[in-house]
C-alpha cells in the first residue's frame, strides 16, 4: 500500500467529522427558532382553543388543553349576540363601523400623501422643505395631544361623533406619514422625468396620473399597510370621537370584555378579539405579495 | 431671415450664485448649433432655459420671432433630448415616442403614422414593446431621439446625448444626427463634451466658461482663430502649444524669439507680424509644425529642436520637444526618423500663428 489512498481516506473521514458538526449545528438552530416560534405561537394557540371550547369546558378543563368538542357557539355570539352596554348585537355593526371609516380614511390619505410626496419632491417651490418639515413634525405629535383641540375642531365642523369625523381625524393624522413615505420615494426618481414630460406637454396632474402614479405600487403598498395598521386598531381617537352607533370594532372589543354579566365568557372574548384582528392580518398577507413584488420588480430605473 | 433662436442678454443666478452671466446668441433657421465648455460653466443651464424648465434672472429669449421669456416650456414649440434620456419608465418605446402626440391631442391615425417612421429611421422597430429598463444604452438613446423626431418643433435641443454610448456607437449616432439634420433642416442646439462632435456637427460653435460666452463663430474660426487663450486650448486634441515669446520688429514684420533651457533661443522671422506687444504667448497646433522638408510655404521657418519624447499614434506620429519651458508637440507623418534625444529640423507654418496677451489672453492678431 502506497499512502495515497491512505490520505484519500483521512481527508475523507476529516470532511465527515466537519459535515456532522454543521448539521449539529443547523439543528441546534432550528430547534431554538422552533422554540422562539412556539413562545410567540402561545397565546394564539390559546385564543384559537379557548374560543371554540363552550364554557362549561373552559372552567373544567385545562387552558392548553385542544378542545374535546369543537363549537363555533362563541364565534357566533361574538359576531352577532354578545353584549355591549345595553345593546346586545355583537361586533357585527361595529366591525362595519370600521370598515367603513378605515376603507375611505386609508384611500384619502394615502392619495393626499402621493399628491403632496409628488408636489415636494418634484415641483419644487419656495418653502417647500419647511412644509414637509412641519408634515414630518406632525409625526411625532402624541395622539394625546391633539385630542382635544381634535375635538373642539370637530364640534366647529359639525361632525363631532361621526364616522366622517373619524375618517378626517385619521386623514389628518395619517397625512404626515403618507407625504414622509410618498415625498422620500419620489425623490429618488430623476427631475429629469418631469422636465421631459412638460417639454411633451403635460401638465401638473397628467404628469402625475400618467408617468408617477404607475411607478408607485410599491409605496401605495407601504402606505395601505401602514394607515390601514394604524386606523383598524386605532382605539383611542374612536373611543374619543365616537358616539353610541358610530363606535369602531376596537371600541366595541373593549366593550365587549367589559360588561360582563355573571359569567366572564372568555371563549366568546378570544373569538371577539380574534375577529377584530383578523382584517389587518388578511391586508398583510394580500398586500404584502405585491410589496415584495414591486419591490424586486426595478421598474424606475431607465 | 430672421433669428429663429434669439437670446439677448440672459442672466441666470440661483440666489447669490450666477451660473450665466450676459449671454447674446442668435441662429437662423437650420442651423446647428453646439455649445461647448469644461463641466460645471453653464450648458445644461442654458438649454434649460431655452426650455423654460428653469426662470431665468434677466434678459430675454425669442423663439421663431416670439417673446418666450415667461411662456411655458409646451407652448414654446421646442423638443428636447435629455442627457439622461428620461425616459417614462412605465410606459413602452411606442407610448414613450407618443405620449407627446397624445398630450397634445393628435389624432390615432398620425400617432400612428409618425411613429412608424421615426421607427423606421431610427431603427428601433422591434423594440417597440419594450419598457426602457429593458434596452441597451444605445437603443435607449435613439428612442429619446425619437420621442423629439415626432414633434417636428422650431427648436431641438440636444443634451449631450451621446456621452454614455461607447466609442463606436457614439460615431455612429454621430453621423445619424448629421444625416438627420440635414434631411430635416432643422434647427438644433446641441450640448457635447466631445470635441470632434462639435467640429463635425456644428455649423456654429459658442465656448463657455465660468457662464460667460468666449467665442462664437463657425467651427473653423474657433479651431483656426480662437479668441483668447482659453478657447486656444480648449478646443483641439492635442491642445495648442502655447508658448511664452519676445517680439522685436524687424524691417517687415517681427522676429519671434522663443527661450530653451538647452541651448540659444530659437528665432522665427514672422514676415506678416503686425503691431505686437514686446512679450507674447505665442499658439501653433501640432498640425502646423512640421519636419523640415515636408512644408512648404513663404511663411514656413525652420529650426533645430532638441526631441524628448516621440509618440507613435497610427496615422501619425506625435513628436515632443521642449520651448519656452513648456512641452511643444508636433503633429509628424508616421514614418519620421525622430528620435527621443536627437535633434531633429522643425518647420514652423507661421501662416497658422496666433498672438495672444499674456495677461488678458486676448488675441492680437
Ligand atoms: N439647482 C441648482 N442650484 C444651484 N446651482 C446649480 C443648480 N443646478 C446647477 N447648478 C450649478 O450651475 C452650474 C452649471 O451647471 P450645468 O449643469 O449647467 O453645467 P454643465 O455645463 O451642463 O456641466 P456638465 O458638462 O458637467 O454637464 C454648476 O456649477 C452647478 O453647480
Ligand atoms: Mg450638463
Amino acid at each position: 500500500m502506497t499512502d495515497i489512498p491512505l490520505s484519500t481516506q483521512t481527508s475523507v473521514a476529516g470532511a465527515d467529522r466537519k459535515g456532522w458538526s454543521t448539521i449539529a449545528l443547523r439543528w441546534l438552530l432550528f430547534v431554538m427558532l422552533g422554540l422562539f416560534a412556539l413562545f410567540y405561537l402561545m397565546p394564539l394557540f390559546v385564543m384559537v382553543t379557548t374560543s371554540l371550547k363552550s364554557l362549561e369546558e373552559i372552567r373544567t378543563g385545562s387552558l392548553i388543553a385542544l378542545p374535546r368538542s369543537v363549537t363555533l357557539e362563541a364565534w357566533r355570539t361574538a359576531w352577532s349576540g354578545a353584549c355591549t352596554g345595553i345593546q346586545c348585537e355583537g361586533l357585527r355593526p361595529y366591525f362595519w363601523n370600521s370598515v367603513l371609516l378605515a376603507v375611505p380614511a386609508v384611500l384619502i390619505s394615502t392619495v393626499l400623501g402621493a399628491l403632496n410626496g409628488y408636489v415636494i419632491a418634484q415641483w419644487r417651490f419656495k418653502g417647500a422643505n419647511i412644509i414637509f418639515a412641519l408634515m414630518l413634525f406632525g409625526c411625532f405629535i402624541p395622539f394625546q395631544v391633539v385630542l382635544l383641540p381634535m375635538a373642539r375642531m370637530l364640534g366647529i365642523l359639525g361632525i363631532a361623533g361621526t364616522i366622517p369625523g373619524l375618517i378626517f381625524v385619521h386623514v389628518i393624522y395619517g397625512l404626515g406619514f403618507t407625504t414622509l413615505f410618498f415625498r422620500n420615494y419620489y425623490v429618488t426618481i430623476p427631475h429629469e422625468l418631469v422636465k421631459a414630460a412638460k417639454v411633451d406637454g403635460a401638465g401638473f396632474l397628467r404628469i402625475f396620473f400618467a408617468i408617477f402614479l404607475p411607478l408607485s405600487l410599491p409605496i401605495i403598498t407601504v402606505s395601505v399597510i401602514w394607515q390601514f395598521t394604524q386606523i383598524w386598531n386605532d382605539f383611542l381617537f374612536g373611543v374619543s370621537f365616537s358616539s353610541a352607533g358610530t363606535q369602531p370594532v376596537t371600541v366595541a372589543l373593549n366593550n365587549i370584555v367589559n360588561s360582563t354579566t355573571g359569567v366572564k365568557e372568555y371563549n366568546v372574548d378570544m373569538a371577539a378579539a380574534i375577529i377584530a384582528g383578523l382584517p389587518t392580518l388578511f391586508v398583510y398577507v394580500l398586500a404584502g405579495k405585491y410589496f415584495i413584488r414591486g419591490l424586486t420588480a426595478g421598474s424606475v430605473k431607465g | 431671415m430672421a433669428p429663429i433662436l434669439n437670446i439677448k442678454n440672459l442672466d441666470k443666478a440661483y440666489g447669490p450664485v450666477e451660473i450665466l452671466k450676459d449671454i447674446n446668441v442668435a441662429i437662423e433657421p437650420g442651423d446647428f448649433l453646439v455649445l461647448v465648455g469644461p463641466s460645471g460653466c453653464g450648458k445644461s443651464t442654458l438649454l434649460n432655459c431655452i426650455a423654460g424648465l428653469e426662470p431665468i434672472t434677466g434678459g430675454s429669449i425669442e423663439i421663431g420671432g416670439r417673446d418666450m421669456t415667461s411662456v411655458s416650456p409646451k407652448d414654446r414649440d421646442i423638443a428636447m433630448v435629455f442627457q439622461s434620456y428620461a425616459l417614462y419608465p412605465t410606459m413602452s418605446v411606442a407610448k414613450n415616442i407618443t405620449f407627446g402626440m397624445k398630450v397634445r391631442g393628435v389624432d390615432a391615425a398620425t400617432q400612428e403614422k409618425k411613429l412608424k417612421e421615426v421607427a423606421h429611421q431610427l431603427q428601433i422597430e422591434p423594440y417597440l414593446n419594450r419598457r426602457p429598463s429593458q434596452l441597451s444604452g444605445g437603443q435607449r438613446q435613439r428612442v429619446a431621439i425619437g420621442r423629439a423626431l415626432v414633434r417636428d418643433p422650431k427648436l431641438f435641443l440636444f443634451d449631450e446625448p451621446l456621452s454614455n454610448l461607447d466609442a463606436k456607437l457614439r460615431v455612429e449616432m454621430r453621423s445619424e444626427i448629421k444625416k438627420l439634420h440635414h434631411r430635416l433642416g432643422a434647427t438644433m442646439v446641441y450640448v457635447t463634451h466631445d470635441q470632434i462632435e462639435a467640429m463635425t456637427l456644428a455649423t456654429k460653435i459658442v465656448v463657455l466658461k465660468g457662464g460667460v460666452v468666449q467665442q462664437i463663430g463657425s467651427p473653423a474660426e474657433i479651431y483656426n482663430r480662437p479668441a483668447n487663450l482659453f478657447v486656444a486650448d480648449f478646443m483641439g486634441s492635442p491642445a495648442m502649444n502655447l508658448v511664452p515669446a519676445k517680439t522685436r520688429p524687424n524691417g517687415q514684420g517681427r522676429l519671434i524669439e522663443i527661450r530653451r533651457e538647452d541651448g540659444a533661443p530659437i528665432v522665427l522671422h514672422d514676415h506678416h507680424a503686425g503691431d505686437l506687444p514686446d512679450e507674447v504667448i505665442l499658439g501653433l497646433r501640432p498640425e502646423d509644425v512640421a519636419e523640415a522638408g515636408f512644408r512648404a510655404g513663404e511663411d514656413v521657418q525652420e529650426a533645430e529642436c532638441l526631441i524628448d519624447m516621440v509618440e507613435p499614434a497610427g496615422a501619425d506620429t506625435y513628436v515632443v520637444s521642449r520651448l519656452g519651458g513648456a512641452p511643444f508637440t508636433a503633429r509628424l507623418h508616421a514614418e519620421t526618423v525622430a528620435k527621443p534625444g536627437e535633434t531633429m529640423r522643425l518647420a514652423f507654418d507661421l501662416a497658422k500663428v496666433s498672438y495672444f496677451e499674456p495677461q488678458s489672453g486676448a488675441r492680437l492678431n
